[in-house]
């Protein structure tokens, strides 16, 4: 049975890039008003398409197939499980968000706002792709071709060194996709060995591998992985990128794009190499609680807003990679819950940095000073966004942080006690800054800021929204990541620990 | 006393390159007799006349299989009117580019800067030998791979080798450098052929038979002297590696592509390729493949540096040909990843990656002959710096390209990539397959670097701008970016083609 659902939300971007594509070059409104009426019709669709789906499946849903070059096995196959459904969702709730935030960002460019919006509505396309493919050589595709729109992006529209943080993000990324494209030949080529070419992700799941290929092949998707996410010591691209970029496009690529690493050492490390994965677990754990404690640290050190938001991502991004394998169900449901809810706290702090730094003309965090007096608003936005960001309970962030730490603590305490400290450096990297920029006396330069007008507003009050009524309700988000994620456990051989009451019992 | 036998040909089987040379005669008559106003329209269409009556002759024949067509002396197979349709097609296009004359001296033999080229230039007359010797060219490079004896393998490659030496040296600007180019060319080329010759000489010391199947039958027994075979095998490659230009026989290659007019350096980089590596299939594949422990190991090495080398040194160049040239390198080492595979997927792989490669670079060649000043082409990188403000639709199909190039997904040139390198690591041989991805990622790296050029880089006001496309150069390049999108995105026609009727019969 095929469901055109999938394909039909991803191509509805498209039609909107196709349509902006023809309307005049000096219309600019008009551009800009289909491209977000796309987005909230792909949203929309998205958001139909998710209450249909059936929680307790741990099957794919709404899957697709079809041949596409049927002489090398590859199929167009798509589906969804919960994991990848809550990153759908996140991508597409996102996009309107982004782009109404960044109503004039297109216009600092080198080229029109019409391509500012084509790139970003092919980009959405590809962001739906990444996550739906259930056939590896189609989630390589979309994995490889989402770099071209976000380079441009960064390059074409970016401030300061912006070509140079372009090119360094696309070698970066395309080192370790091609280290991944080995994998995915050697697998290709075992597949073939082992009853016909094939990529398709449950039948590759089941391949026999020797000890020594497993672990090499998980290494070339991991570290592609950890480039993308990225994991301590890979992340060296990261803050430069989100400095240079306009800060839409930061919050997609740290919101979205990123997660396409930790998305995929579940979906891919986990599920296709579980023998390499129980091998490597150890060190990747070290490596998670170093990006906890050097991306905390580091983000303390920065003068910078945009840098300073990077740092604090990859000490998130530690958190979510311990939870992915600390082999816990609860581990395993907090890291997911962690990509959506690190999606919007880092949408509301850069969206907020952003147009401080538009406002401001700098984003040091040492020209701010007394923002809280001329900008009230603004200021207070940008403190609830901190506050999402340190994990304040009653935030959305809390809920994925704690279930992390617990399910990491039942099977490696060590990891993570010392992860734990990562929330009290994170309250430091954000209330040093709110502290310097937002109260005290207003500096000068700052006497004359304006507050958030109403489209900003409009922008910012959905993801303020989301991380409340997470904070206090985050079950229907659980609901669906928690079959997926026992199933996900269960495939690599864990189950959880029991508790010392349930082994008393025994 | 022995009778002579009146050889026995079957006409219609050779026919394609019996039209060409016919073609090519006719054309030298029309240098001779025709007026030199009418002698550029006539010798373009009996050139592109000959080459298309050759395609479709070609069309014609393509479920032929004989081994009999020229007294064992070719063999007409799958891969043998494969690899002869995509040499024409290749011609087809480089003709359309060698169309624009303006790149050609008027009059080759007059010295640089003597009164006799001052004459001929202001009187407006050009003599258009070009043609037939693209003719000649073309047929040699026909035989070349269907040759199945090593006579005749040494007639094909000195054919198609003595017209490209003249053609190298026609260019009009910088007439010196084109003809150092030649010389050069021919000086090493000579050599080449020597090797070729001596490597055959002890090859037919080793079996006592000139004809590859001679050959195979003599390594099956294994008699003999195996210090002959070693020998032969390897001077016999030697020849073969200077034609693809592998690492160490390359140093002619950037010094060519350079000092040639361009419209030759992009036939000549396109087709040149697809008949030695056709011959080179045909001998590893057929005769040596038994022998494969002669000259595995020693073609491993060869390709390992040729890859790393040519993506390592292309990084320097700062002038755009030159950098092709080694991008050009780069690709004969992956190239020889597939004739090592030694398997029905290398074979499949090779082929495809021939064709993908050769329509690749014969755009990307003839966008180079666009970038002008009032002094000719432009070829110093920096200048191109801002073309894609300059001219937004050729810096994007040549931005495409050169993404092809670089293997990324939806271009040929990944699928490319693709089926090489699973068909290398099919037939066991990894190491080649980690250093073709990495590689693959220094690549990429002067790839981007030149759409950062493009796009990202102010243009710098010095006359630099693109000359608008005669008809035919356009359509080259169209034509050229269209085949490259169809079979990154739809290569399965071509693919099973491919499949279904490359098979070598001995």
């Amino acid at each position: 049975m095929n469901s055109a659902w999938l394909t039909t939300l991803g191509l509805l971007p498209l039609l909107g890039a196709l349509l902006v594509s023809v309307l005049p070059e000096k219309n600019a409104l008009l551009v800009k008003r289909i491209a977000f009426g796309t987005t909230l019709v792909v949203a929309a669709v998205a958001i139909a398409m998710a209450t249909r789906f059936q929680r307790d499946n741990v099957n794919f849903q709404f899957v697709e197939t079809h041949q596409w070059i049927p002489s090398l096995g590859i199929k167009y196959a798509v589906g969804l499980d919960g994991i990848s459904l809550v990153l759908i969702l996140l991508s597409v709730l996102l996009a309107p968000i982004v782009i109404l935030a960044g109503w004039n960002e297109s216009l600092g460019g080198r080229w029109s706002v019409k391509t500012f919006y084509i790139l970003m509505l092919v980009l959405e396309t590809m962001m739906i792709g990444v996550f739906a493919s259930t056939d590896v050589f189609l989630f390589y595709v979309f994995f490889e071709a989402m770099l071209i729109p976000v380079y441009f992006l960064i390059g074409g529209y970016g401030t300061g060194a912006r070509s140079a943080a372009a090119v360094k993000f696309l070698l970066y990324s395309l080192f370790g996709g091609l280290l991944m494209l080995a994998s995915i030949i050697a697998l290709y080529v075992l597949s073939g060995d082992q009853g016909g070419h094939t990529f398709d992700i449950n039948v590759l799941s089941h391949l026999h591998m020797s000890p020594m290929s497993e672990n090499m092949l998980f290494l070339g998707f991991f570290i592609a992985f950890a480039i993308k996410a990225p994991v301590w010591p890979f992340h060296t691209w990261l803050p430069d990128a989100a400095e240079s970029a306009t800060p839409g496009t930061s919050v997609l690529l740290l919101g979205v794009l990123d997660k396409v690493g930790t998305f995929g050492m579940i979906r891919y490390c986990l599920t296709l190499f579980p023998h390499a994965t129980k091998t490597f677990t150890p060190v990747i754990l070290v490596l998670a609680v170093i990006s906890i404690i050097y991306g905390a640290f580091l983000a303390i050190g920065q003068t910078d807003f945009k840098r300073l938001i990077a740092f604090t991502s990859i000490s998130h991004f530690g958190f979510i990679t311990m939870g992915i394998f600390a082999m816990t169900s609860q581990g395993q449901s907090g890291a997911t819950l962690y990509m959506f809810n690190h999606g919007f706290s880092t949408a509301a702090l850069f969206l907020v940095a952003g147009w401080m730094s538009s406002r401001r003309g700098s984003s040091k965090i040492a020209d701010f000073g007394g923002l809280q007096r001329v900008t009230p608003v603004m200021a207070w936005v940008f403190f609830f966004a901190g506050m999402s960001s340190l994990a304040l309970p009653g935030l959305s962030s809390f809920v994925s942080e704690f279930l992390v730490l617990v399910g990491t603590y039942t099977r490696y305490p060590v990891a993570a006690v010392i992860g734990a400290f990562g929330i009290v450096l994170a309250a430091l990297y954000i209330l040093i800054p709110v502290q310097r920029a937002l109260h005290g006396p207003v500096t000068e330069g700052n006497e004359n800021l304006l507050d958030l007008n109403l489209r900003e507003k409009v922008a910012i009050a959905p993801v303020v929204a989301v991380i409340l009524i997470l904070g206090f309700y985050p079950s229907p988000l659980l609901q669906v990541i928690n079959p997926a994620s026992v199933h996900s456990i269960a495939k690599v051989g864990f189950s959880d620990p029991l508790s010392s009451i349930e082994k008393a019992g025994k | 006393m022995t009778t002579f036998l009146a050889p026995t040909l079957s006409y219609s089987l050779l026919a394609p390159i019996l039209i060409v040379l016919g073609g090519a005669v006719l054309g030298v008559m029309a240098e001779a007799f025709l007026s030199r106003a009418v002698r550029p329209a006539v010798q373009l269409s009996i050139t592109l006349g000959s080459l298309v009556l050759a395609l479709a002759q070609l069309w014609r024949i393509r479920h032929a299989a004989s081994l009999t067509a020229a007294m064992g002396s070719v063999a007409i197979d799958g891969p043998a009117i494969l690899l002869q349709g995509s040499i024409l097609i290749i011609a087809i296009l480089g003709v359309f580019l060698i169309a624009d004359q303006d790149h050609f001296t008027t009059l080759a033999a007059a010295l640089p800067g003597s009164p006799e080229e001052r004459e001929s230039q202001q009187s407006g007359q050009r003599l258009t030998e070009v043609y037939p010797l693209t003719l000649f060219a073309v047929a040699g490079m026909l035989l070349f791979p269907i040759a199945t004896d090593l006579v005749t393998l040494f007639v094909a490659l000195e054919v198609l080798s003595l017209p490209l030496y003249l053609m190298a040296g026609l260019s009009r600007r910088r007439r010196l450098l084109s003809q150092e180019a030649a010389l050069k060319y021919f000086l090493l080329g000579a050599f080449s052929s020597a090797f070729f010759l001596f490597g055959a000489a002890f090859l037919y010391g080793y079996s006592g038979s000139l004809s590859l199947s001679g050959i195979h039958t003599a390594i099956e027994a294994s008699p003999g002297n195996q210090v002959f075979l070693f020998i032969g095998v390897a001077f016999l490659s030697i020849g073969l590696l200077f034609k693809v230009s592998a690492v160490p026989f390359h140093a002619w290659t950037p010094d060519v592509y350079q000092g040639a007019p361009t419209p030759v350096t992009a036939f000549m980089a396109a087709a040149t390729k697809i008949a030695a590596f056709g011959a080179m299939l045909r001998i590893f594949y057929t005769a040596l493949a038994n022998g494969y422990w002669q000259w595995r190991p020693f073609l491993t090495v060869i390709a390992i540096i040729t890859m790393l080398f040519g993506a390592v040194v292309a990084i320097a160049q700062r002038d755009v040909k030159r950098m092709l040239a080694y991008s050009s390198i780069a690709h004969a080492g992956f190239l020889l990843t597939g004739i090592l595979a030694l398997n029905k997927a290398g074979l499949d792989a090779t082929i495809f990656y021939l064709f993908a490669y050769g329509i690749a670079t014969i755009g990307a060649f003839g966008i180079v002959t666009l970038v002008r000043d009032s002094s000719g082409e432009v070829t110093d990188l920096n200048r191109w710096a801002g073309l894609g403000k300059r001219s937004p639709f050729i810096a994007t199909v040549f931005a495409f390209l050169l993404l092809a190039f670089a293997g990324i997904p939806l271009t040929s040139g990944f699928i490319g990539k693709f089926s090489i390198f699973s068909a290398a690591y099919e037939s066991g041989n990894r190491a080649v397959v980690v250093v073709g991805v990495l590689s693959s990622a220094i690549a990429a790296f002067f790839y981007i670097r030149v759409i950062v050029l493009m796009f990202f880089t102010d243009p710098v006001e010095d006359g630099t701008g693109v000359v608008i496309p005669s008809i035919l150069t356009r359509a080259t390049i169209v034509v050229s970016f269209v085949i490259t999108i169809f079979l990154g995105v739809f290569p399965s026609p071509v693919l099973n083609l491919i499949t279904s009727t490359a098979t070598f019969i001995r």
